[in-house]
């Protein structure tokens, strides 16, 4: 077979692959549009039908209102915790350090399935369960190694004589680090920001162990779910769709830019 | 203060560096290690009259691991998940050659959006989008209505399932499986195209051998993934036969029995542990004999 041949096989499977992976991010798209009560072909027409019922239903605005909330407090805190432990590993060396870089690291090895189940039930001693106090602890958990990632990835690009030169020059390590070190992660800490946003608007397993009764917007779609097949589901979806697609894009186009910068 | 000492190449833990511990160290150990320490150390209570009460018995694990149902939905659960990984790791493997090898820096560009976007997107709802797509009335049937052909039975089997998983792990594996070939020396291949080599045989005795590492991470998370995920099974599989994330959820849902549930997680985590290691066993041990 020529060398063209089997560029062509190939690009072709590649294609194919692709098209299982996109395949239910289309379709969402596509039947939230669709008249037809049941999701199905042929195409029924035209409607805004089921958005304007999701944007009616009070259930799901006050989901969304709460997963809103939920992202941006842990975005927050979960880029903070991230930043720190991406310092902390990236200028000190201590006894321990693999231990603590575990306890840091590991919780998305953990399937959420238990990580709800452990968090439900330890929650409900310190009387976390039921409130989104609960949900952002968790949420935290999960989120702050993606936002320690990005934030290391990017510390590696920092020289280590950097700070040095700042330190020598009389800048104390506090001022070095707000006049130095926070500006060099700027890009990374803003794209964090976004992909743990998108994580927590995302996560529904250890909502929907801890959330009690204050469903987050997944967990209102589970719901949705294991009630019987509605085409609000493709509305919400869509909706979900953008907001999150967009906060990893923003995510992307912050971590390629700083990168372009630097090879230029 | 320290601060204005000069530089040390390895400062001590001080209060600066405390500072920047403290973080992680204090919330992971309450909202992560703790919980888990807990659901351990719940495998040992009992619930006496719908409250789970503190006590060091046995019971739990006795009444889990002597029935027949807990074990069928181990070894389903085992067998499911390493089918995905096998299937996840062949279907990935022509597009991870691909990207890393022959595509265009453009079109790979794109190809790495499209892998990280869906892990960031929905998976509840993607896994909705399949069961619009496998339903009796659904899209597939349409299509195949259309051309004449009898509709087909797809939800609430394994294959539902495994469809699933895929939609969860496939592209995890292809973005590991190109970061593994990405990093395979181009010299190597080139060398052994000189030598006369074919392509298959270059992709056999050279590429899978010094990528073997990323390739054998890639199935062991694809495998952790489909082992522990809940929303394919029930909503594409039909909770039947149950995985053992079923059981979790049954037991603490509806069963109420927060304890038996523990035990179930716990039998997952060792799994998991077991597995992962025997992955890394295997990437490192054979890779030492080799070279």
């Amino acid at each position: 077979m020529t060398a063209a041949g089997t560029d062509r096989i190939l690009g072709g499977f590649t294609i194919l692959v692709f098209l299982f992976i996109l395949a239910p991010m289309v379709s969402i798209i596509v039947f939230s549009f669709n008249a037809e009560r049941y999701p199905s072909l042929p195409w029924g027409g035209f409607s805004l039908e089921w958005y304007r019922a999701v944007l009616t239903d009070d259930t799901v605005r006050r989901g969304l209102g709460r997963s809103l909330r939920v992202a941006a407090v842990v975005s927050v805190i979960a880029t903070f915790i991230g930043f720190a432990t991406a310092y902390v590993d990236y200028r000190f060396r201590f006894t321990g350090k693999l231990g603590f870089l575990a306890l840091a690291t590991l919780p998305p090895t953990v399937p959420v399935l238990i990580l709800g189940l452990a968090m439900l039930s330890f929650f409900s001693l310190i009387d976390l369960v039921g409130t989104l106090t609960g949900v952002i602890a968790g949420h935290v958990v999960l989120c702050s190694p993606f936002a320690m990632a990005l934030i290391r990835m990017r510390l590696a690009e920092m020289s280590p004589d950097l700070e040095g030169a700042a330190w020598n020059l009389g800048a104390t390590r506090w001022a070095t680090m707000r006049s130095v070190v926070l500006p060099f992660c700027k890009p990374a800490i803003f794209s964090a920001l976004a992909i743990t946003a998108a994580v927590s608007f995302d996560e529904f397993m250890i909502a929907w162990f801890v959330s009690g009764l204050n469903e987050t917007l997944p967990v209102r779609i589970l719901a949705m779910l294991q009630g019987q097949v509605s085409p609000r589901i493709n509305a919400i979806g869509s909706i979900v769709f953008v907001i999150t697609i967009t906060l990893v894009f923003v995510a992307q186009v912050l971590t390629t830019r700083k990168s372009d910068k630097e090879t230029r | 203060m320290s601060e204005t000492s000069p530089p040390r190449r390895r400062p001590r833990i001080d209060g600066f560096a405390a500072f920047w511990v403290a973080p992680a160290l204090l919330w992971n150990g309450l909202f992560f290690l703790a919980p888990l320490a807990f659901l351990v150390w719940m495998t040992f209570w009992v619930v006496r009259n719908y409250r789970l009460t503190p006590d060091f018995v046995f019971s739990n694990w006795e009444r889990m691991l002597t029935r027949g149902f807990f074990w069928d939905g181990f070894v389903y659960t085992m067998q499911i998940g390493a089918a995905t990984a096998l299937v996840a790791s062949l279907l990935a493997f022509p597009v991870a050659y691909y990207l890393a090898f022959r595509a265009r820096p453009s079109a790979r560009r794109l190809a790495i959006f499209l892998l990280i976007t869906p892990f960031f997107t929905s998976y509840l709802v993607r896994v909705y989008a399949w069961i619009v797509i496998l339903a009796q009335e659904g899209v597939i049937n349409a299509v195949l209505g259309g051309l004449g052909i009898p509709a087909i039975s797809m939800l609430s089997t394994s294959f539902a399932t495994m469809i699933g998983y895929l939609t969860l792990c496939l592209p995890l594996v292809i973005l590991i499986q190109f970061f593994a070939l990405s990093n395979v020396d181009r010299d190597l291949v080139g060398a052994s195209h000189n030598l006369g080599c074919g392509p298959v045989r270059t992709v056999l005795t050279v590429v899978i051998p010094s990528a073997r590492i990323g390739l054998i991470l890639a199935a062991a998370f694809a495998f952790i993934l489909s082992f522990g995920d809940y929303i394919s099974p029930v909503f594409l599989g039909g909770s039947s036969p149950p995985t053992m994330s079923i059981l979790i959820v049954d037991q603490t849902k509806s069963g109420n029995n927060w304890p038996r549930a523990a035990v179930v997680a716990v039998v997952m985590i060792v799994t998991l542990i077991t597995v992962l290691f025997s992955a890394l066993a295997l990437a490192y041990s054979r890779g030492r004999a080799r070279t």
